[in-house]
């Protein structure tokens, strides 16, 4: 149980055998506005570092990558009518997979916040 | 352009302001300040926004007869441009393809020429190579700001009243808090405004006294190219090189009558063949139907599936509310309603070929 971060400046919060993954405020800060999200759909199965999506800002296109391998339960619709909800609550409404974690070994790979806050200095 | 990125004389009031700095085109410049892009565009489009545009090349010609050598360079008529007026040109290289695109002042007794950062290496030298007689001096004392939006005349004469009285593409010497500036009404937005040359020792001071105008906010180069885009402005380097034509990019307005049937500039055998039986591609504006931003390199392909070109320029346009692009498509296609497909991350999404500008444009004429 916990929240963990990768490299890729993406959350992971986990419950149970389920993952919520959006991206941090930092993340979401560098990005600037953003203006469109492609994402995958429900039953999608992935592994750790596909590409699982596509964030723009007004700036540039920055891809999403999988934090660990697992199955797309539901994506956030919302933010497809309301992308400007990554800016404005990154790690709260605007979560963007719920995913069903297929090894939870992987978890071990990422990082803890006070990892992260390091990481991004 | 390995050496270390250089600073405009308002750099350390960019960092002050928040400004988020890259290097861009060998100078560090702000992209976005706190506000944000899609605020400063608003800024922009609503009051008045200020841009620090100082990397830019600002340059004095001076010699007998200046205007008509520089026209042995460029397709537009400069001797016919008015004392106190400004215009439109590029330079054109031997194959008719866009070297730099420029705007030339006639200050009077000299001509005022600003270009482009990223070519200031290639403009000044070839200006000192190719205009005799004529003393080529690039300016590195003063800076260039550019203040835009329909309250940039509020925020400007505040100032300095006499700018209430310009029109588009004037040009005067005026006094702005005891500094002698170069004024001259036009920009880079869409938007009416001016952009003021101001000696630097006095350009923090200058700058801060417009931004104090409760009007007017600092805004970035992200929103600079927003708002380009959406006034259907050409960036040089996307929209146009050395491979497009005048005739192409729709630059034929900027190529006076007597230039166009005379010729007399570099490149002109087949820019006149252009003109006179059309080119194989043109620059089109691109409105893409769904929510995807278009950048620059995207494939354009017809209803059939073929590839018709490619995105120059393209991204979200806040004004817009959506996707705006600007593209080469080939002869034959290009006409406004014509339904084409962008190849995004290897889908096809269907566009609309539209007239520019995105947004009608705001001069004072």
């Amino acid at each position: 149980m916990g929240i963990y971060y990768s490299e890729d400046h993406e959350w992971v919060s986990v419950e149970g055998d389920i993952a919520t993954v959006g991206i941090t405020a930092h993340a979401a800060e560098q990005l600037g506005d953003v203006v469109f999200i492609e994402m995958k759909e429900a039953d999608d199965e992935f592994e750790k570092g596909d590409e699982i999506g596509v964030i723009e800002s007004v700036k540039a296109a920055s891809e999403i990558y999988a934090p660990i391998d697992g199955v797309v339960v539901e994506a956030n619709e919302e933010l497809e009518g309301a992308p400007g909800q990554l800016n404005e609550s990154p790690e709260d409404n605007a979560w963007i997979y719920k995913i069903k974690i297929a090894d939870a070994s992987q978890l071990d790979d990422l990082m803890d916040l006070d990892g992260y806050k390091s990481f991004i200095g | 352009m390995t050496d270390t990125p250089k600073h405009t004389p308002l750099y350390d009031l960019h960092v002050e302001l928040g400004g988020k700095m890259v290097d861009f085109a060998g100078w560090m410049m702000p992209v976005n300040y706190p506000l944000g892009i899609m605020g400063e565009h608003a800024q922009c489009r609503e009051r008045a926004a200020l841009f620090d545009v100082s990397h830019m090349g600002q340059v004095i010609l001076r010699g007998e007869n200046v205007a008509q050598k520089l026209e042995a360079l460029v397709p537009s008529a400069m001797t016919t441009v008015k004392e106190g007026k400004a215009r439109y040109t590029f330079f054109t290289n031997e194959n008719g393809g866009i070297m730099d695109d420029l705007i030339v002042s006639n200050a009077g007794d000299h001509l005022f020429v600003v270009v482009n950062a990223s070519m200031r290496h290639q403009d000044i030298p070839h200006m000192r190579d190719n205009l005799e007689g004529v003393e080529v001096t690039e300016i590195f004392d003063r800076a260039l700001i550019a203040v835009q939006g329909p309250k940039a005349e509020g925020v400007v004469a505040a100032l300095c009243p006499a700018v209430a009285d310009m029109t588009f593409m004037q040009t005067m010497v005026g006094d702005i808090l005891g500094a002698e500036c170069r004024i001259s009404r036009l920009g880079y937005t869409g938007e009416d405004g001016y952009e003021i040359s101001i000696p630097e020792d006095r350009a923090v001071e200058i700058t801060k006294a417009f931004l104090a105008h409760e009007d007017c906010e600092a805004a970035g180069l992200g929103a600079r190219d927003s708002l380009r885009l959406e006034a259907g402005l050409c960036l040089y380097g996307n929209d146009i090189d050395n491979d497009t034509s005048p005739v192409e990019a729709s630059l034929v307005w900027a190529m006076q009558k007597s230039r166009r049937e005379n010729g007399g500039f570099p490149g002109a055998a087949r820019i006149q063949k252009e003109l006179a039986e059309g080119a194989s591609r043109k620059l089109v504006g691109i409105k893409p139907s769904g929510r995807a931003p278009a950048r620059s390199g995207v494939e354009i392909q017809c209803s059939n599936g073929n590839t018709i070109g490619a995105i120059t320029s393209g991204g979200f346009g806040p004004t817009v509310g959506g996707p705006v692009a600007m593209g080469y498509v080939s002869a034959g296609h290009g006409e406004p309603g014509e339904q084409i497909n962008l190849i995004i991350r290897g889908k096809a999404q269907p566009a609309e070929i539209v007239s520019l500008p995105f947004v009608q444009q705001n001069y004072k004429r």
